[in-house]
């Protein structure tokens, strides 16, 4: 399974998914630029992806633990979610996400 | 020299950072006879186990199936506490220098000096720094009208305030302010708090008497001269409104930023300092880094791995402070010299 992640220059990377990983872990093995500092823990928010308003109903809703570690993303948008939230499965083959700026690790070139 | 008016701390080993490594290595150096004092960015020990999640259990330490943040930094707390570690926290490290006859000056943003013989680098991904929203032109009003903390509250008195946010820090500073502000205005994207209910009951009794202004949105735009903050733009589930605010406190919470570890003059690989694996030394001989912040070639972000590395680089620095003496490895089930020092012989 895939899935598509356009990175902070806009460029879409189409990335081999397993079932059952983490979107953020997905991301984070193909060495694109993810923070996630607290690897997964859903406590730390930067691993904010926006998701296509396409996938977005095909989520399961974001928990009360993840709705409130949105409000530490201060680039919120609706379709907001955090990637170490999202499990990969068959229903998600081709979900589209973009990486948030808010998420970018200071290493990652400007 | 120093004149002695300098408050100057001499030790042996300074470790930079209160995380879960960097207490255990107060322990393993405390073993080998080095003193340590710990500075830590943060108000308490514990560094990203303490800060991100306290009550997370975590699996993967040895010898516990399960245990917290906290919990597991309470004992590493209660394991240091016979070598008599002095804890500064609240502060961060700004300078660090190196000496002709090898020891270092370490400052802290506090204005302390400490002289010592080994620096221990333990800073985790690098100091917790304020989140700040990605507004265009917000450096600018940084220190003069936007704030990520309150230090003085006088800063504060009879401005049109803005507070965004919806944690505990929003709301507690949202109550605390109001009296001496001139106006105040909370804005959070959704109308649900991750904050204490009592201090959300009491916000929504301000809103409702008019003594505030609670607008669910989130900052778009800053406008203002001079880092002198004028007005916000406000984007709102409906279109956007404008602001009159003349003191910003965005409140997100915390990241980690390398800061100031860039400027030591240290090999980097990626953000990371490079060390050898035999004494997780660093490219400037004395200076130490282990846990998540240190990189070499198979290196796993664990907090085992960084007990592991504390280990070495405590039998490393014990020759860098004591020369002379014959380091003798000893284990602490067998060894009475060392269960006098655990205190427990
Ligand atoms: S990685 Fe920290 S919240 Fe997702």
């Amino acid at each position: 399974m895939k899935i598509f992640v356009t990175d902070h220059d806009g460029v879409e990377h189409e990335l081999e998914a397993l079932e059952g990983w983490r979107v953020m872990e997905v991301i984070r093995d193909w060495e694109l630029p993810i923070k996630a500092e607290c690897g997964g823990a859903c406590s730390c928010a930067t691993c904010h992806v926006f998701v296509d308003p396409e996938w977005l109903p095909k989520l399961h809703e974001a928990s009360d633990e993840e709705e409130d570690m949105l409000d530490t993303v201060p680039d919120v948008e609706p379709n907001s979610r955090l990637s170490c939230q999202i499990l990969m499965s068959e229903e998600l083959d081709g979900l589209k996400v973009r990486l948030a700026p808010s998420a970018k690790p200071e290493t990652a070139a400007a | 020299m120093n004149d002695m008016s300098v408050n100057e701390t001499v030790t042996d080993v300074v470790i930079i950072g209160g995380g879960p490594v960097g207490l255990f290595a107060i322990f393993e150096l405390g073993l080998l006879d080095l003193k340590c004092h710990v500075i830590d960015i943060l108000d308490r020990p514990g560094g990203q186990c303490a800060e991100l999640y306290p009550e997370k259990p975590i699996y993967d330490i040895p010898g516990f199936p399960e245990i917290s943040g906290q919990e597991l930094t309470d004992n590493l707390i209660k394991q240091a506490e016979p070598f008599g570690p002095v804890y500064h926290f609240n502060r961060m490290v700004t300078g660090l220098e190196k000496l002709d006859d090898g020891s270092f000056v370490v400052t802290t943003d506090e204005g302390e000096v400490f002289r010592t013989k080994v620096v221990v680098i333990a800073a985790g991904g690098g100091s917790f720094q304020p989140k700040r929203p990605p507004v265009p032109g917000i450096e600018e009003y940084e220190g003069k009208s936007v704030f990520y903390s309150v230090r003085r509250m006088d800063d504060f008195r009879d401005q049109d305030l803005l507070i965004v946010g919806g944690g505990d820090s929003a709301l507690d500073w949202t109550l605390n302010l109001q009296p001496i502000a001139k106006s105040l205005t909370l804005v959070h994207r959704r109308d649900a708090f991750r904050a204490h209910p009592d201090s959300v009951n009491k916000m929504r009794a301000l809103a409702d008497e008019g003594k505030i202004n609670f607008v669910l949105g989130q900052i778009g735009s800053l406008q203002g001269e001079d880092g002198q903050l004028q007005s916000v733009h406000i984007k709102t589930g409906d279109g956007e409104q404008i602001i009159h605010a003349t003191r910003l406190l965005p409140f997100f919470g915390l990241t980690m930023k390398l800061g100031p570890v860039a400027d030591w003059g240290l090999n980097l690989h990626e953000n990371l300092i490079s060390v050898d694996t035999e004494k997780f030394e660093t490219s400037v001989p004395g200076i130490y880094a282990i846990g998540d912040i240190n990189s070499y070639p198979g290196k796993l972000k664990l907090i085992l791995s960084g007990f592991h590395e504390a280990a070495l680089m405590a039998q490393a620095a014990k020759r860098i402070v004591h020369p002379d003496e014959k380091v003798v490895f000893q284990y602490t089930t067998s060894s009475t010299k060392l269960q006098k020092k655990l205190g427990v012989a």
